[in-house]
Parts: structure tokens; C-alpha cells; sequence
């Protein structure tokens, strides 16, 4: 609680204690009137005062305008019907504990919300001459400064390590809690923490261009893109307030004309009075105002902690109505590294062949020939092999260990006169051949990521009804990825050029059922990302041109994160949706119960704050994303 | 030219209201109040210098919001 906020609580206290005392003191008349205005003027001072600044600035509809109009008329009615000013005191009393709680309750959860995202660091260590450390601000820190970080603390800046080994806890950043491990030459990001080993860091990067400096500014400013429920809120109540007051107006002065006029019966001014005083308490937005921006700040919140980066309001909005998803394939469902997946057909042992391969196409730079080396898994002793041509398009021919070995794709097999086998599998084949003998084939293939099948199923869970996969793979790949993850339509051997249309295409074919989602891997997709109705970029910890594209960020590189944000994102708008409905609903409940005399000024109070405090903390339900 | 100020206000229509007056204010271009980070972000138009139009934006503001402060 801040000092004001603890004025006003002491405001509240004492007023209440006033109203239970007076009820016992037996003073009639204007004596009467001038004890009780005490515990008025002390809870609503500060709202007749606002009230009379209100006049001034002619702003007839503002709420403490409203209020004082309401109770100074309630007080007034009091005189007149005999010294009965409990209800002008007790609704201002209501309405300011309303105020209060609302106070309160936005400012724990702004903090509360803040804490989630706390991966601001707070310095960098510099070395001394004589090997001590300095603390020093991260924004002083220049490019290429060694930096050095300790267990336990935060790195304040991205680099690369220089040397030290150590784990890094990534959860603040990507929700995830398997620690990475790091050692020299390994790029590190800031915002992890450092657990067990002292890292020395050479920076790569200003503070301001760090890691975590765009994530947090994201975070930040991302309630400021405002979602269409806003806006149709904060529209709402401009109409509303003026519309309950010209309601309020009418009533006090219509019902009683007739009666008087038409029907030759008692006016009654006093009822049909305050009626309209008791619109006039029901006529203060706030409360539906505030729910909403506090249930859409709470859902970033929530998804940021969840390593799921949503850039505004208004695409948390989109997210939620999301109902076909485009993947791009590399990167994105498969690991977008090749890897040896297999050896078939072989003659000899398998760690045999992978030694010919390997050793034949040591001298390759060639994505291929790396993933032949790190399946062999032991270090190129190069004196083992001689003789290295190179067959363009084609393969490698070296001598191994004294024997003749080729390796390469069928048409190399062709060129030598040797048989070959055909594959059963997709990928990119190396055929090898030993002393002229056909010795077998390993396969080289794109990993497809553990988690993906899982992802896809989950997202058809979530109510996404339509999945489609883009790739520039040929389409046998395509294909066989696509069967294997369930993914409903393929398109490959597309260019990048191609994808763009391809989405067009499809916001064409879907349009008014639901928001098209692209998700790609943030390298080179840019148009695409952008071209739809939501971009996602994934696994884009430390990638600025996938954080600049899309609209919303998967920091790891796991696809069941997508499912996750738009769960999070429905529950989000769910909870908006229930609060926009009950606060509208139970005001006009209201309005039509006071208009017929079957409630009061009390009730309205009751209706009016009791609405505000369920919304709050219906709005803040939405933080709580972990189990989703 | 865009530029976030600190803000105060203490209600969500409040600020709903604060938005509007900053938007009205001649030399800007758009406006956004976000009440639960309490900032304002202006955009100005071009040619306009932001500590005046930022003034006119404040006693704006504080006429349809007495309670209401924005930290130039």
C-alpha cells in the first residue's frame, strides 16, 4: 500500500466507526443533519472538490460530478424525509472503498505482473588491474568488453564466452527449465542466470541492443497496441455515462408530469427524485472500464513467463481466433539440422562405413560431410586418407586405409559401373562403394523435432481446424513429414517468393472464418511472418530480425509452445468476454430494478463496486497460465 | 516523431478520457494512454516541436481529469 492509499483506508475506517456511533446518538432536526455531515464531508471531500474543478473545466460527465450530484442530493432528500442521511454517507463510503480496492488491486498486479517479467539486470562486472571486480551500470559497458559473470547472477549483456564452463538457466527467458549447458565460443544471451561456473564474456552487443532490453521494452509497450474489446469499451463508456444521465433526467422529471397531468394522481418528486439520483450512481464506468486493459496486461504477462512474447493487445485478440496454421517445415517442425538417420543396405559394420564416408569426405566443408563427421563421432585422422577427388555433382573417390572408397549419390555409382541399391528411405542418399563392391548407403535427413507431432495434435485440440505445411523440400520429404505429424495439406518445392502466395492464397480462401497463423523460424521468412494475419517466430532467443517480424515470439524452439499461446490467449479473451458481459449485464439489471422502485441507492453501490472487485479479480485469473 | 511520458492517473476511464484529450490536442498526430503501465506514448506531426504540443497536451488532459499528471 502507498501513503495514499493508506489515507484513504483510514478515511474508510473512521467513517464507518462515525456511522455505527451516530446510530446511537438520539439528535433531531438540523442538529442531526450537522453530525452526520461530518462523516460525509470526511469520506467525499476530495470527490466535491474534484466535482466543483469538474464544473469549472465544464466536464458534466465525470464521475466525481456524478457521485456528488447523487449524494448531495440524497442529502438533501434526507432533510426533507426526516433525517434518514445513513444512505447518501454509506453509498459515498462504498463508492471510495470500490475506488480503493480498485487502487489497490491494479497496483499488485502491476507489480505482480512486473515480478514475472524481472529479468532486468542490475549490473555487469568489469576486471581490474589487480584481478578484482567493479560493478558498473550495464548501459556503460562498450561492445567488445570482457565482462565477467558469476554464479548466481544474471548475464547483463549478450557475448560470447572466453573461457569458464558453466550451466545457464534460461526459464526467465524461454519458460523452460532445462538448463544449457556453455563453454568457450558459445554465444550467450542476457537475462539467463548463471548457475554453477565463473564465465569471462566478451559483450557483442550494447546494453540497449541486448536480448533482454528488446524483450522487456516488447513486454512493455505491448498493452499500449490495444485489442478491439478495448477500444469497444472505452467507446461504450462515453456513450454510456451521458445516456444514463439523460435517463436519469427524464425520469425525474417525466414520470411525475404525468402523474400529475394524465392521470390526476400525487406527483410523488421525491420518489421519482431520487430514482434518478440512484441513475446517476450507477452511470460510473469505471468499472467496466478497468477490467479489460487489466485482463489483456495480465495475459502478456502470463504469456512472457511462459517464453511466449505476444507484441500488442490487439494480436493476443487474433491469437485467440486463430483456426488454421501455416508452418514453414525447417526450423520450425523439423531441427532444420541434417543428421545421418540411418544405414541400409550395408555389406559391412555400420561404424565401418560411417569411417570410409567420413574419412573420404573429410577434406568437405560440405553440410553433408558435417553431418557424415559428427555421426562418426571421433576425430579425422587426415594421414588415413589419400588421394581426395572430388566428382562435382556427384561424390568424392579417396583411398582409406589403402582401400579405394567412393561416396556420393547414384549417379556417381553410375559413373563407376557399380550396382546400387535403391533407397525405401527420404533424404538425401550416400551411396558407398569399397574396392569397387557396393558397400551400402546412409541416409541423411532433417530431424523432425521430438516434440512436433505432439504440437500439431495439441493445436487441432485447441480448435485449429485447418494445419498446413510450406517447405522448399522436395515433396517426398514433404510428404513423409507431413503423414508423420498429421499436418492435414502440404505444399513444397516452393520458393520464398512462392510462400507469400501461398498464404495469400489462403487468407483469400478463409476469409471471415477465423485469423490465419504463419509460424516460421524467423531466417528469411520476414514477408511471409508479415503477410499474415499473425506471424510467429520461434525459437528466436537471440534472433533481432524474428523479434523485429512477428507479431508474436516463441523464445525456445518447442511448436507445443504454439498450442500453449493460444490457449493462453483464449482464456484470456474468455475472461474479457465474461467480465464485458456480467458488468453491462448487471448495470442495466440495475437501472431496470431502480427504475421500477424494486432498488436503491444501496443496492446500486453494492451492484456497482461488488461488479468492479469480481472483474478484477476475474481479470487477474488470467496471470495463472502454467497448467494450460 | 513518437516519445513516451510517465504518467499518473489513478482510474482506467480516467485514462480513457486523458487519451482522448491528447489526441485532440492540435500538433498531434496519435496518441495512446496505457493505464496499466502508465505511459503515453505521442506521436507528434511533423514540424511540430513536442515541449510545446506536450504542454497544450497536459492542461488538456487536466481539464477533463484534474487528478491526472504527465512527467515532461
Amino acid at each position: 500500500m502507498n501513503r495514499k492509499q493508506k489515507k484513504m483506508l483510514a478515511r474508510i475506517l473512521v467513517t464507518a466507526a462515525l456511522l455505527v456511533i451516530l446510530h446511537f446518538v438520539p439528535a433531531e432536526g438540523w442538529l442531526r443533519f450537522g453530525l452526520y455531515l461530518i462523516p460525509y464531508l470526511l469520506i467525499g471531500y476530495d470527490i466535491l472538490r474534484k466535482a466543483g474543478k469538474g464544473i469549472r473545466n465544464r466536464q458534466v460527465f465525470d464521475e466525481n460530478f456524478l457521485m456528488a450530484v447523487a449524494t448531495v442530493g440524497a442529502m438533501a432528500l434526507g432533510i426533507w424525509r426526516g433525517g434518514d442521511y445513513t444512505e447518501a454517507i454509506g453509498v459515498m463510503l462504498f463508492y471510495q472503498v470500490g475506488e480503493w480496492f480498485q487502487s489497490y488491486a491494479v497496483n499488485k498486479s502491476r507489480r505482480d505482473i512486473g515480478q514475472l517479467m524481472d529479468i532486468r539486470p542490475d549490473y555487469a562486472n568489469l576486471e581490474t588491474e589487480d584481478g578484482g571486480l567493479e560493478q558498473v551500470d550495464p548501459d556503460e559497458v562498450e561492445v567488445g568488453t570482457v565482462i565477467v559473470v558469476q554464479p548466481g547472477e544474471r548475464v547483463p549483456i549478450d557475448g560470447v564466452v572466453l573461457d569458464g564452463e558453466s550451466t545457464l538457466n534460461t526459464s526467465a527467458l524461454t519458460g523452460e527449465s532445462l538448463p544449457r549447458a556453455v563453454g568457450p565460443g558459445d554465444e550467450i544471451i542476457s537475462g539467463c542466470i548463471n548457475l554453477n561456473g565463473r564465465l569471462r564474456v566478451r559483450t557483442t552487443q550494447v546494453f540497449e541492443e541486448s536480448t533482454v532490453s528488446k524483450i522487456l521494452d516488447l513486454v512493455e509497450n505491448a498493452s499500449s497496441r490495444k485489442s478491439r474489446s478495448e477500444n469497444f469499451i472505452s467507446r461504450f463508456a462515453r456513450v454510456y455515462t451521458p445516456a444514463v444521465c439523460a435517463a436519469a433526467l427524464v425520469l425525474a422529471v417525466l414520470p411525475p408530469l404525468v402523474r400529475l397531468v394524465g392521470l390526476g394522481m400525487a406527483p410523488m418528486w421525491g420518489e421519482w427524485i431520487y430514482r434518478a439520483l440512484t441513475f446517476l450512481v450507477v452511470s460510473c464506468p469505471c468499472a467496466l472500464v478497468i477490467s479489460i486493459p487489466l485482463s489483456f496486461f495480465a495475459g502478456i504477462g502470463g504469456a512472457s513467463q511462459a517464453g511466449i512474447l505476444v507484441k500488442g493487445s490487439n494480436y493476443l485478440e487474433a491469437l485467440a481466433q486463430t483456426r488454421c496454421v501455416v508452418f514453414d517445415k525447417t526450423g520450425t517442425l523439423t531441427q532444420g539440422v541434417f543428421q545421418v538417420t540411418g544405414v541400409y543396405h550395408n555389406t559391412l559394420p555400420e561404424e565401418d562405413l560411417l569411417a570410409y564416408a567420413a574419412l573420404a569426405e573429410s577434406a568437405s566443408s560440405h553440410p553433408i560431410s558435417k553431418s557424415l563427421q559428427s555421426a562418426y563421432g571421433k576425430p579425422l585422422d587426415s594421414r588415413r586418407v589419400a588421394e581426395i577427388r572430388e566428382e562435382s555433382g556427384q561424390g568424392v573417390t579417396a583411398l582409406v586405409d589403402g582401400h579405394r572408397v567412393a561416396a556420393g549419390n547414384h549417379r556417381l555409382m553410375e559413373t563407376l559401373g557399380i550396382p546400387w541399391e535403391s533407397g525405401e528411405q527420404v533424404g538425401t542418399i550416400v551411396h558407398v562403394a569399397v574396392d569397387g563392391q557396393y558397400a551400402g548407403q546412409i541416409v541423411i535427413s532433417d530431424v523432425v523435432k521430438p516434440t512436433a507431432r505432439q504440437a500439431v495434435e495439441a493445436l487441432k485440440r485447441a480448435g485449429v481446424e485447418e494445419t498446413v505445411m510450406l517447405t522448399g523440400d522436395l515433396q517426398p520429404v514433404a510428404e513423409q513429414v507431413a503423414g508423420e505429424l498429421g499436418i492435414g495439406q502440404v505444399y513444397s518445392q516452393l520458393l520464398p517468393g512462392d510462400k507469400v502466395a501461398q498464404v495469400e492464397d489462403l487468407l483469400a480462401r478463409r476469409a471471415g472464418r477465423g485469423k490465419v497463423a504463419f509460424v516460421g523460424d524467423g531466417i528469411n521468412d520476414a514477408p511471409v511472418l508479415a503477410r499474415a494475419d499473425i506471424g510467429i517466430a520461434m525459437g528466436a532467443m537471440g534472433s533481432d530480425a524474428a523479434i523485429e517480424a512477428a507479431d508474436v515470439v516463441l523464445m525456445d524452439d518447442d511448436p507445443r509452445k504454439l498450442a500453449k499461446a493460444i490457449r493462453i490467449s483464449r482464456k484470456c479473451l474468455g475472461i474479457v468476454r465474461q467480465n464485458i458481459v456480467f458488468a453491462i449485464g448487471i448495470k442495466v439489471l440495475c437501472l431496470l430494478l431502480v427504475a421500477v422502485g424494486l432498488a436503491g441507492m444501496w443496492l446500486a453501490v453494492f451492484a456497482d463496486v461488488g461488479v468492479m472487485i469480481l472483474a478484477v479479480l476475474n481479470a487477474i485469473r488470467v496471470m495463472f497460465v502454467k497448467n494450460l | 516523431m513518437k516519445k513516451t511520458y510517465k504518467i499518473d492517473v489513478d482510474c482506467a476511464n480516467c485514462a480513457n478520457k486523458m487519451e482522448l484529450a491528447a489526441q485532440r490536442t492540435e500538433g498531434v498526430k496519435n496518441a495512446t494512454v496505457n493505464f496499466m503501465t502508465l505511459k503515453m506514448q505521442v506521436e507528434f506531426q511533423e514540424g511540430q516541436d513536442p515541449k510545446a504540443v506536450m504542454e497544450q497536451v497536459r492542461k488538456n488532459c487536466k481539464k477533463v481529469e484534474n487528478d491526472c499528471e504527465i512527467f515532461l
